[in-house]
């Protein structure tokens, strides 16, 4: 319950501006509240930036916890009566904001552990078979259109506690789950180690996702890039 | 055989007569309308009409899981008497209702009972679908038939003993059932009777306003006068023509509104409600959406309000407290005057779910938030976010406490215990 307190603080300044009733940033308040103003991400660990990510990422997020695919109580009951058409909606605009980033959190960590999280995002493993994280999240690892998330300016509890997520099953995607696949080959010393790393990188100025690739990823992904989330059960 | 011994045998030879006269009446039938099926079920314009049944009668909100293929089953419903699923309703021959004959889909609605016999729990709502008349059956029969068979087998019921022993339901059928259709009413016009068609049949609004006796049947005394929803912990608020709590003040287009967009300048739909819109409602024609608003127009005040809790305020510093919470939290939507904002942010001042007698709704907005249900009508509605992380139980119990006393708002105060209560139970 301690973990999921936030501070009323954010909740305070993100009332310091005045919501005007029709604007998206009105409709978003709820969302918002959380992820901070502009989806800039929230004052703590638990809940992550969402301006600038690819939309189809979003979208897909949004759907997956709306039908239960990933696992998270207040989102699912914030999203069970949206619409696929607004849920686009809601992730076109949060991909559209470009809030600025705060300044990357120290590292607390010895530097063997940050070569270690360095090597598996730049060069992977190929002897546990985990491609480089900028395989498939783009050299700059701000992710790459249209379903492939950035992986800066998060921190490192939750990009680590993502890992778990997948191995206990709260986190899915579309088959073939990817990222499952490399959870299963990372020792817990390597999630911390790669979490670290990627928490400690600054974000390059004006970074953005990178353009839809051509060739294959390393490993097969359902959720990128044709095989997107297609389902749509609204009669 | 001495004089106890025959006396026991008595007792027990008239309570064997009584529970199987019980039996028997419960699980009678009524074989009224049977064998009037339709003669062509492949009839497009039959399908079409059974489409829109089947919206207004929201089937998929049980017959389809999260995500699922709609009407293959899955969903959980939960109960006080344990966990059920819905079944596949897809053609499907042998997970769904594919070999189902007309008569049999008659029968499952208009009796409740399986084509074997076998009685149906009423959680599928057919106490209230028996209202439904043969040509509707057969026009959802019809769409159902037209599904895409989907291959998913139905979950087991999780429902302990005694609740397991379907025979039972011949006991609860002979107090709680009573097979339709609707004895007609005379002097009424055409639109009323339809609304009061749509009302007591597929709509199955009474299934959830109207409270339920202690053995889970409905209430029948205290028709849609509001109610606890069993398992879900929302309280569905009275559509009685009681002036503070019901509909008594509503025109019938707020109502209509309501029902077709999720927003009216009283209310917006959360909870149960918002899902019965989004899936539901939102696709009733003008027409009959119309009928609905003047049938439940029609009802009259029960009196509800000299029975509520009203007089029973917060003390000072809670109220003190409550609007402090209000001021940083609150107002700037719900704006200082409670009156919210018309299309985005609802009226919290003569709102049902908020001078409810029962706390339950307002303290749930609070602790989890919601947006308006998306619909034709309002597709990209306003959100409130989640307090449950932001708000201890005297926060909550403060600030609901305080909206149900401020702007002329009469309703009693709610206590820390209930907030904890409510928050608990609905984690």
């Amino acid at each position: 319950m301690a973990a999921l307190t936030i501070s009323a603080g954010a909740w305070g300044a993100g009332q310091d501006t005045t919501l005007e009733a029709g604007t998206m940033a009105a409709r978003l308040a709820a969302c918002t509240a959380c992820h901070g103003e502009q989806g800039k991400a929230g004052p703590d660990a638990y809940y992550p930036r969402l301006a600038g990510k690819p939309a189809t990422y979003l979208y897909n997020q949004l759907v997956h916890f709306r039908d239960g695919e990933r696992t998270y109580q207040p989102m699912h009951l914030l999203l069970r009566t949206l619409s696929d058409d607004y849920l686009r909606e809601i992730a076109r605009w949060f991909s559209e904001q470009r809030p600025a980033y705060d300044a990357p959190a120290v590292a607390r960590v010895s530097p063997a552990v940050m070569q270690r999280g360095q090597k598996l995002a730049l060069e992977g493993d190929r002897a546990i078979g985990v491609p480089a994280c900028v395989a498939c999240h783009g050299q700059q690892l701000m992710g790459a259109e249209p379903g492939v998330p950035g992986l800066l300016g998060i921190p490192r509890d939750y990009i680590a506690s993502q890992f778990g997520a997948w191995l206990t099953g709260m986190r899915n995607a579309k088959a073939p789950d990817c990222m499952k696949d490399i959870a299963r080959r990372l020792t817990p010393e390597d999630v911390a180690a790669v979490a670290a790393w990627l928490a400690a990188q600054p974000v390059p100025e004006g970074a953005g996702p990178a353009p839809e690739r051509t060739r294959p990823l390393p490993l097969e992904c359902g959720s990128q890039p044709v095989a997107r989330v297609t389902q749509e059960v609204q009669p | 055989m001495s004089r106890t011994g025959r006396m026991l045998l008595a007792v027990v030879v008239l309570l064997a007569l009584v529970v199987g006269v019980a039996m028997w009446y419960g699980a009678r039938e009524s074989h009224q309308g049977a064998g009037a099926a339709a003669a062509d079920f492949s009839d497009p314009g039959l399908i079409e009409r059974g489409r829109y049944l089947a919206q207004v009668g929201n089937c998929m909100g049980c017959h389809t899981a999260p995500g699922g293929a709609p009407y293959s089953g899955g969903r959980a419903i939960p109960t006080p008497y344990g966990t059920f699923f819905g079944p596949n309703i897809t053609p499907h021959a042998t997970t769904g209702i594919g070999n189902w004959t007309a008569d049999d889909f008659w029968r499952a609605l208009h009796d409740g009972k399986a084509p074997d016999g076998t009685l149906l729990y009423p959680v599928f709502p057919y106490p209230t679908y028996t209202n439904v008349s043969r040509e509707d059956a057969d026009a959802l029969y019809a769409y159902l038939k037209s599904l895409p068979p989907i291959d998913r087998p139905n979950r087991e019921h999780e429902v302990a003993f005694p609740y397991n022993q379907r025979w039972l339901l011949s006991l609860w059928r002979a107090v709680h059932f009573r097979p339709g259709p609707l004895d007609p009413v005379p002097d009424q016009s055409e639109q009323w009777i339809r609304g009061r068609y749509l009302v007591e049949g597929l709509a199955h609004c009474a299934e959830c306003h109207t409270p339920r006796t202690r053995w889970g049947g409905l209430d029948r005394s205290k028709h849609l006068q509001g109610g606890i929803i069993p398992g879900q912990d929302w309280y569905a608020t009275p559509l009685t023509g009681d002036p503070v709590t019901g509909l008594g003040e509503w025109s019938a287009d707020d109502i209509a509104s309501l029902l077709k967009s999720g927003l009216s300048t009283r209310s917006h739909a959360t909870g149960p409600m918002a899902e019965s819109v989004y899936w539901g409602y939102q696709h009733l024609t003008d027409g009959d959406t119309e009928a609905i608003a003047a049938y439940l127009k029609s009802l009259p005040a029960a009196d509800l309000e000299s029975r509520g809790r009203q007089g029973t305020q917060a003390g000072a510093s809670v109220l003190e407290l409550g609007r402090q919470v209000y001021e940083q939290h609150c107002a700037q939507c719900h704006r200082a005057d409670g009156r919210g904002e018309p299309g985005a942010w609802p009226p919290l001042a003569g709102n049902p779910s908020v001078v409810a007698d029962s706390p339950i709704n307002a303290v749930r907005v609070v602790l989890d938030g919601g947006f308006a249900p998306a619909t034709t009508g309002n597709p990209q509605p306003h959100g409130m976010p989640p307090y449950r992380h932001v708000l201890n139980d005297a926060q909550v119990a403060a600030v609901v406490s305080y909206i149900r006393s401020a702007w002329g708002n009469r309703t009693g105060a709610v206590s820390l215990p209930e907030a904890r209560r409510i928050r608990e139970d609905s984690r």
